[in-house]
């Protein structure tokens, strides 16, 4: 068994597989905030707009969506006379990341409504507006709150990026389905794969865990 | 045509009424699925909760690992894993069996997870009283511990049976007929991808409402301090 | 059709109080809080609001920092309408734009302080001035230092509220408010969630406040002993209105109605 002939492959998926995360990731932290910032809007518009969206890609499969986005899309798109081809890299993303923003929606709105409505009055009686309000003095709160389940929808966003391979695209478990469809040898490279896919996660809570003491800051301190 | 069903493609409407009776067949195999991979899920987890929680290291390490282990790697690895390496050890199942062990391998660590929280929040003082009573262990565990346990366990597992379902696609790789495999056929055949992918997607939404809204139902009628017992 | 006092003339601006509330009505769904209030404060007067909890005293304050809405009545503040702005002449409720203009008059201080426990002493005074009043930062920290000195916290800038002592944060908070240079302070039970020997350091600071400057202070406690020392007028609430008020020497030493001389018996 020579690892070395499956290492180099599964490298070139690597690099697919890192930045499928990381976009993914970043773009579904925006939806996340997104979704659930509107989710509290005082305008029915946009709260059913966010709760749609957030029901949605809650309540339908990941792959469904990534299918949809895929092969169903262009068809609507044709029907509309526009060209709607997403290629898979686009394809995969926006679905990864409305996924994930989906999911972290919720926890946006649960730690945003976590702060003490106290904190709102004084930032009223100081004569904020809501939206400062929001921003300067909720959010900053709220983040911290968030952190621990964001580095499990991370972890989950880096497992859900393997689906992508079905349509296409050459990340790790397309690479590793490749050179087991060339050397039929599926024991050491699936072994190897979920190793692989293991240390990546765990790299992933490290920098979670490190991202959350950066904006827990303010938190440690006691007198 | 699938499973023997016609379809007719005369504009979309008709083209949605006619696959619904396909669609239907492999929604019939996407509950199967669901259900077969949570019983088995359900019953690794009890395992894996118990090797945790076991007082020697030996054990109880392992299997933690192997806990964060099936959480951190993607189910379409461990269903291709499965589905390759188990042949090669001599132990063909057919895809289906296949598929349904990989969800319950995968679910095993989430539910286990589950199993220790609700087990570990009823206080240990219940456990304490248990012994000052003088109470066996066993029936410690039976009658006063899982009673109380159970209306916290019961909504969290309702929860992985839903996400059980939602990840049920994933085994069309190894070719089982579920859901969006079969619509995914049907838009291969007919270049009509729109109209059974948005068929599914619809579909998935009701099944995930009525599945919450029973989770709902069950968390409020369970009562909050356990199981009566007169 | 009310009647519009003009603010800007000197004598009319000397006859104006700065807050007048008449006929001011409040409900929390069945329950009345205030009923029909009539309560006015002068100019530059220190007034302390006492009565047991549940009489309204502090709704009054929150009402007057537009925290809670009213459902029947008016309310003045140096001659302008507070919920209510003028329209063609009459009184319509106020919009959101008005309050905001309005709320710049008033600052007010917590029972709990409510301090931002994610900003450091010194930023926590200079959020407002700067975002909301639009200083500039040197502006804005050279005002922090001025009521952060005059309420003795000038050692602590970079601390956080949580390595402060209660007192110390209760400090903070009325440098904060003091900070948007208001014409009324409203102090709510500042001392309440205080521990006793950390109160005397606040109500200092509300004395030096009372006697350094000019401002209009409603203060709502129960440290009796310091309202004595600190008001020019007490009232007694009871049941959300104003059952007796007077100087200090008259409503404690001498009160007049029953539930007065029941509740200071229970109290003192």
């Amino acid at each position: 068994m020579d690892w070395s002939i499956y290492l180099k492959p599964l490298w070139l998926g690597v690099g697919v597989t890192i930045e499928l995360t990381l976009y993914s990731t970043l773009l579904g932290a925006l939806f996340a905030f997104l979704f659930g910032i509107g989710r509290l809007s005082h305008q029915r518009s946009v709260r059913w707009a966010s709760i749609s969206m957030i029901e949605i890609f809650r309540g339908t499969s990941l792959l469904v969506q990534l299918f949809w986005l895929f092969f169903a899309l262009p068809v609507l798109g044709k029907a509309l006379g526009v060209d709607l081809r997403l290629p898979p890299v686009v394809a995969g993303t926006l679905a990864l990341s409305l996924n994930i923003g989906a999911y972290g929606a919720e926890v946006v709105r649960g730690a945003i409504q976590a702060v003490p409505a106290s904190q709102y009055e004084a930032a009223k009686a100081l004569d904020f507006t809501p939206c400062q309000a929001l921003w300067r003095i909720a959010l900053p709160q709220a983040i911290p709150e968030m952190m621990p389940s964001f580095s499990n929808l991370a972890v989950q966003n880096l497992k859900d990026t393997a689906l992508v391979s079905l349509i296409g695209l050459g990340d790790m478990a397309f690479q590793a389905e490749r050179i087991r469809n060339l050397t039929q040898e599926s024991v050491p490279i699936y072994t190897l794969l979920l190793f692989m896919y293991f240390g990546m996660a765990l790299v992933i809570t490290i920098l979670m865990r490190l991202l959350e003491l950066y904006v827990s800051r303010w938190r440690m301190r006691r007198g | 045509m699938l499973f023997g069903i016609e379809w007719d493609t005369a504009n979309d409407w008709v083209f949605a009424w006619s696959i619904l009776p396909i669609l239907m067949r492999g929604l019939v195999v996407t509950v199967q699925a669901t259900l077969l991979g949570f019983v088995v899920g359900a019953i690794l987890g009890l395992v894996l909760a118990a090797l945790k929680g076991a007082r020697l290291r030996v054990i109880s390490w392992p299997a933690a690992v192997l806990t964060e282990f099936l959480r951190d790697t993607p189910l379409l690895v461990q269903l291709f894993f499965l589905y390759y390496v188990l042949p090669e050890y001599g132990l063909v199942l057919p895809a289906f069996l296949t598929g349904a062990l990989a969800l319950g391998v995968q679910y095993s660590a989430y539910m286990s997870e589950v199993y220790r929280a609700g087990l570990e929040s009823i206080s240990h003082g219940q456990t304490e009283a248990a012994r000052a009573l003088d109470m066996a262990p066993l029936r410690t565990f039976a009658v006063i511990i899982l009673p109380q346990a159970i209306p916290r366990i019961i909504p969290a597992l309702g929860n992985y049976l839903v996400s059980i379902m939602k990840d049920v696609p994933v085994l069309s790789v190894v070719s089982i007929l579920e859901l969006l495999n079969v619509a995914r056929i049907i838009g291969d055949r007919t270049f009509n991808y729109m109209v059974p992918l948005t068929m599914v997607g619809i579909i998935y939404l009701i099944l995930t409402l009525i599945a919450s809204a029973g989770i709902r139902y069950l968390d409020d009628r369970l009562p909050r301090h356990g199981i009566p017992l007169r | 059709m009310q009647e519009m006092n003009n603010p800007s003339d000197p004598a009319t601006q000397a006859s104006n109080p700065m807050i007048l509330m008449e006929k001011v009505v409040k409900r929390f769904g069945d329950v009345t809080v205030l009923d029909a209030l009539d309560f006015e404060v002068a100019r530059g007067e220190k007034v302390t609001i006492i009565g047991s909890s549940g009489s309204g005293k502090s709704t009054v304050l929150r009402i007057l920092m537009t925290l809670e809405t009213i459902n029947e009545g008016v309310i003045y503040i140096d001659g302008k309408p507070l919920w209510h702005e003028y329209r063609d002449g009459r009184l319509i409720p106020a919009s959101e734009a008005h309050l905001r203009t309005m709320r710049k008059e008033m600052g007010m201080v917590f029972q709990q302080f409510n301090l931002f426990p994610h900003m450091t002493v010194l930023r926590n005074v200079t959020e407002s001035p700067m975002h909301v009043l639009g200083l500039s930062r040197q502006k804005a920290i050279r005002r922090a230092h001025k009521y952060l000195d005059l309420v003795g916290m000038m050692d602590h800038l970079d601390k956080f509220p949580s390595q402060l002592s209660g007192g110390q944060q209760q400090r903070v908070a009325i440098a904060r408010a003091l900070a948007m240079h208001p014409n009324i302070m409203l102090f709510d039970e500042p001392t309440s969630a205080l521990d006793p020997e950390l109160v005397g350091e606040v109500l200092t600071v509300i004395r030096r406040l009372s006697e350094e400057h000019d401002l209009t202070m409603l203060l709502v406690t129960h440290e009796m002993e310091f309202a004595r020392q600190f008001s020019d007028r007490v009232c007694f609430f009871d049941k959300g209105v104003i059952v007796e008020q007077g100087t200090p020497e008259e409503l404690f030493t001498a009160p007049q109605k029953e539930r007065t001389q029941q509740f200071l018996k229970s109290v003192m």
